[in-house]
C-alpha cells in the first residue's frame, strides 16, 4: 500500500511543473481559471490520499483502541458496578484502593516474573531456531511449518496438556524427578515453581510464532554480504554476530515489543492452569498475574471501577516495558556496528 | 450503554444467537454444570417434540459456570436461554432484580420441598427459580480400604462409627495408622462444606450483615485446618486435576456424599471397585447444593424456556434424572414414588441409595442462612483452606486473610 502511494505521488510530482508552465503561458491572453482548480485538486489528492488510503486503520483503531481506553478511565473514576452500572464519582480513590491492594504489588510481581521467564527464552530460542532454519535444510517447508505447530493449538488444549504433566501429587513431571531421587515440586502452590511451568506454557506456544518472524527477516538479508565475509574469513558465528543481527534488528525491535506486550497480559495460561475453585491463579494467588486481578475485580467481585484502574495502571507499566525494551534493543543493534 | 466495557468480553465467549430457524424450530438452550443428569431426557424430549429442541450447555464446575453468568448477565446478552444456578448462589441471584423471569405458576403449585421453594422466592415473592434436587449428604467410603485397615466394611455397621464429627476424626486417624499412604477424606474443602452446612449463619445474619468472625465458624475451620495437620486430609483442591486422578490411585478412603455427587464419583472412579455409601452423617443431616433452573429475562424464547424448565423439574423427569446421576429429588411427589424408594445404585454395592437418601434427608435440622454475599464469602473461604492445604500460609495467618477478603468483597 505504501509503495502504491509513494509511486502515485512521485508520478504526480512530475506533472505540475509542466501545467504551471502551461498556465503561466495562457495567463498572458486571459484568465484560465480551470487548470488552477485542477492543479488544487491534484495537490490536494497528492497531499491527502495517502492519508485517505490508510485512515480505515486509524478510524478502526479509534473506535476499537482509544475509545476503549477513554472510557475505562472514565469508569476508573467512579463507582461502576459490573451489574448495577455507573455510580458517584470518585477520583482517584480506585486508584489508591487498588495501589494498597497486597494483591497488587503480589500479582506485578508475578506478572513481571512470568514475562520474564516466558520472554527471554522465547526470543532467545526463536533466535537460534530460525538461525538453524535459515540454512539448506531437506524438507524445509515441514522444517518450518512444524515450529508452528504449537501456536495452532489453542491455548485450552495446551492447558490441559500441561495440567496434567505439572500435576503437584500425580503429574507426569514430578513422578520423573521421583525416579532420579528429586522431591516433587509443588508446580501449584511454590511460587518460583509455578511461574516456570506458566511461562512454559507460554513459551509452547509462543516461541515457534516468533521464529518464523524472525525467519522471515533472515531470508531477506542479502546474500552477498554473507559471501564476502566468508571470504574475509569470518567464520558462521562471526557472521551470525556482524552481519545477521544488525540486519534483522528492526524484526526484533518488533517482536520484543510485541512479546512485551502479550507476556504482561498473560491470562489464558495462568488461568487455566489453576486448579483452584476461584481461579485467581492458586491459593494465595502464586500466579495470579495483573490481568488476573482485573478480572477478579470486574467479573468476581463485580466492581468494574476498581477493575478498570488496575488496567489503566497495567497501561502505564506496558508502556515502560516497551520503551524501555525498544532502547535496549536499538543499543544492541548498534553494537553490530551496523548503521 | 453501562456496560459496554463487558460486551467485549462477552463477545469472546461465542456468540450463538439463539432462535427460531427459518423452519419454526426453536432451539431452547440448557447450561447445566457437574452432573445433572440431563442426557437421556433430552433425547427424550427433542424426540417427542418438532417446534422446540433442547441443546444442553455443560461446563465442569459452578465455579466456571458462575463466571460466565456474571459476564453474560452484564453484558445483558449471551446466556442460555436456561440457566442451572448452584443452590448457595441462589440468594444473590435473587437479588438480582428484573434479570430473571418471574416463574410462578399456579399449575405447580405444591411441587417442591416447602423449605426448597422458599429458596426461589425473591422479595417480591416471585419464583425465580425452578428447583432441580437437594443434596443430603451421606458419606461414601471404599469398603476395600476400610478392609485393609482391618474396619468393618458393611455399610450399616460403618454408619455406626461416624455419629459425630469427633467420632468420624478418630476414626480417619486410626486409619490413616494402618493405611498411611491413603488420606482420610478427599479435600479439606469438601469437609469445610459439610461442616458449614450444619451451622445456622456461617457468613452472615439474618439481616444479611456480613460477619464471619463467629465462634461457630471458627470451630469449623479449627477443625478443619487441624485435621490437615494430622494427616486426614488429601490436602487437594476439590475438582481439580490431581483430586480427580486421586479417585484413581486410592488416594482417599471416604468423602462427604450428597446425592449429586454419586454421579461424579462413579464418574471420576471410573472401574474402580469397592464404593459403597453408609446412611450416616457426622453431626447430625447436612444438605449440599441442589440446584435450581432460572430463565434469564435477557433470552428471546422465554416462554418457551419456562416451558422446558417445568418439564425438566417435574417429578416424572427429576425421577429419571436420579436413576441416571443420583441426583435426589426435591419433588414432593417425586420423593414419594417407587422409582426413587427403591431406587439401588450398582456402582455402590447395589446400596438402596434412594431409601438411604431419604433418610439422610429427613435428617436435616439445620437450614445455613446463606445471604447475597455467600457464594463470594465462601470462595474466600474455600481458597483460605487451600492455602494451609498446599501450605503457603499457617492456619492464622490464613484465617486473617481471609478476614480481608471478605472486607474487600465490599
Amino acid at each position: 500500500m505504501s509503495n502504491s502511494t509513494t509511486s502515485r505521488g512521485g508520478g504526480t510530482q512530475t506533472v505540475p511543473p509542466t501545467r504551471e508552465g502551461s498556465s503561466a503561458a495562457s495567463g498572458s491572453t486571459g484568465r484560465t481559471p480551470r487548470p488552477e482548480w485542477r492543479q488544487r485538486l491534484t495537490r490536494l489528492d497528492v497531499r491527502l490520499s495517502p492519508y485517505l488510503y490508510i485512515s480505515p486503520f486509524f478510524v478502526l483503531f479509534l473506535v476499537v483502541g482509544m475509545f476503549p481506553l477513554a472510557y475505562t478511565a472514565w469508569v476508573s473514576v467512579h463507582d461502576w458496578s459490573l451489574i448495577g452500572g455507573k455510580g458517584e464519582f470518585v477520583g482517584l480513590d480506585n486508584f489508591r484502593e487498588v495501589l494498597g491492594n497486597p494483591y497488587f504489588t503480589k500479582q506485578l510481581v508475578n506478572t513481571i516474573s512470568i514475562f520474564l521467564l516466558s520472554s527471554v527464552p522465547q526470543i532467545v530460542i526463536a533466535v537460534v531456531l530460525a538461525a538453524l532454519l535459515d540454512n539448506q535444510l531437506r524438507g524445509r517447508t515441514f522444517w518450518r511449518m512444524s515450529i508452528l505447530l504449537p501456536f495452532v493449538v489453542s491455548p485450552v488444549a495446551i492447558a490441559i496438556i500441561f495440567g496434567s504433566l505439572y500435576g503437584d501429587r500425580y503429574g507426569l513431571i514430578n513422578e520423573l524427578l521421583g525416579h532420579v531421587g528429586i522431591d516433587p515440586v509443588g508446580w501449584h502452590t511454590e511460587r518460583f515453581a509455578s511461574h516456570v511451568a506458566v511461562a512454559t506454557m507460554v513459551n509452547w506456544r509462543w516461541t515457534g510464532y516468533n521464529a518464523l518472524i524472525l525467519l522471515a527477516a533472515m531470508q531477506a538479508v542479502p546474500r552477498e554480504l554473507y559471501e564476502s565475509a566468508a571470504m574475509d574469513g569470518a567464520g558462521r558465528v562471526r557472521q551470525f554476530v556482524s552481519i545477521t543481527l544488525p540486519m534483522i534488528r528492526p524484526t526484533m525491535i518488533f517482536v520484543v515489543i510485541t512479546s512485551t506486550i502479550g507476556g504482561l497480559q498473560i491470562f489464558a495460561e495462568p488461568r487455566l492452569f489453576d486448579e483452584t475453585n476461584a481461579r485467581n491463579g492458586g491459593s494465595d494467588r502464586q500466579f495470579g498475574t495483573i490481568t488476573m486481578l482485573i478480572y477478579d475485580f470486574g467479573w468476581q467481585l463485580r466492581d468494574l471501577g476498581r477493575a478498570s484502574a488496575t488496567a489503566w495502571l497495567l497501561f502505564v507499566v506496558i508502556c515502560a516495558f516497551g520503551i524501555a525494551n525498544f532502547l535496549l534493543i536499538r543499543r544492541i543493534g548498534a553494537l553490530g556496528g551496523d548503521r | 450503554m453501562a456496560l459496554t466495557l463487558a460486551t467485549t468480553a462477552a463477545a469472546c465467549g461465542g456468540g450463538d444467537d439463539d432462535g427460531t430457524t427459518a423452519d419454526g424450530v426453536t432451539t431452547i438452550t440448557v447450561a447445566t454444570f457437574n452432573e445433572f443428569g440431563y442426557e437421556g431426557l433430552i433425547d427424550e424430549w427433542n424426540a417427542a417434540n418438532d417446534d422446540i429442541k433442547i441443546e444442553q450447555v455443560k461446563v465442569g464446575t459452578w465455579d466456571d459456570a458462575k463466571a460466565n453468568l456474571y459476564t453474560k448477565l452484564a453484558a445483558g446478552s449471551g446466556l442460555s436461554d436456561i440457566e442451572a444456578i448452584e443452590g448457595d448462589a441462589m440468594p444473590a441471584i435473587l437479588a438480582e432484580e428484573g434479570a430473571f423471569e418471574d416463574l410462578t405458576d399456579d399449575e405447580i403449585d405444591g411441587r417442591w420441598l416447602p423449605w426448597v421453594e422458599e429458596k426461589t422466592l425473591n422479595a417480591d415473592g416471585q419464583m425465580i427459580g425452578y428447583a432441580t434436587d437437594i443434596g443430603p449428604e451421606g458419606i461414601c467410603y471404599r469398603a476395600d480400604l476400610f478392609k485393609k485397615a482391618g474396619l468393618p466394611t458393611d455399610r450399616e455397621e460403618v454408619a455406626g462409627l461416624m455419629g459425630t464429627w469427633d467420632d468420624y476424626f478418630a476414626l480417619g486417624e486410626e486409619f490413616i495408622k494402618k493405611v498411611p499412604d491413603t488420606a482420610w477424606y478427599d479435600s479439606s474443602g469438601g469437609l469445610a462444606q459439610a461442616m458449614l452446612n450444619q451451622v445456622a449463619n456461617p457468613f452472615e445474619t439474618d439481616d444479611n450483615t456480613v460477619e464471619v468472625e463467629n465462634d461457630e465458624l471458627k470451630a469449623v475451620w479449627a477443625d478443619v485446618t487441624g485435621n490437615i495437620e494430622k494427616g486426614l486430609s488429601t490436602k487437594l483442591p476439590q475438582w481439580g486435576d490431581d483430586w480427580t486422578a486421586s479417585f484413581q490411585n486410592d488416594g482417599f478412603a471416604t468423602m462427604a456424599c450428597p446425592g449429586w455427587m454419586l454421579g461424579v464419583v462413579e464418574g471420576n472412579a471410573e472401574g474402580v471397585e469397592g464404593w459403597d455409601i453408609a446412611n450416616v452423617f457426622p453431626g447430625g443431616g447436612g444438605n449440599w447444593g441442589g440446584s435450581f433452573l432460572t430463565v434469564p429475562s435477557q433470552g428471546d424464547n422465554v416462554e418457551e424456556a419456562k416451558e422446558v424448565a417445568a418439564w425438566l423439574t417435574a417429578p416424572e423427569q427429576q425421577v429419571k434424572a436420579f436413576a441416571a446421576k443420583g441426583t435426589f429429588p426435591s419433588q414432593v411427589e417425586a420423593l414419594e414414588s417407587d422409582e426413587v424408594t427403591s431406587a439401588t445404585n450398582a456402582f455402590f454395592n447395589d446400596a438402596p441409595t434412594g431409601e438411604i437418601l431419604a433418610e439422610r434427608a429427613q435428617a436435616v435440622t439445620v437450614q445455613p442462612y446463606k445471604g447475597p454475599k455467600y457464594s463470594d464469602i465462601l470462595q474466600a473461604f474455600q481458597a483460605a483452606v487451600l492455602r494451609v492445604d498446599d501450605g503457603s500460609q499457617d492456619a492464622a495467618e490464613s484465617w486473617d486473610q481471609f478476614v480481608t477478603d471478605v472486607e474487600a468483597l465490599g
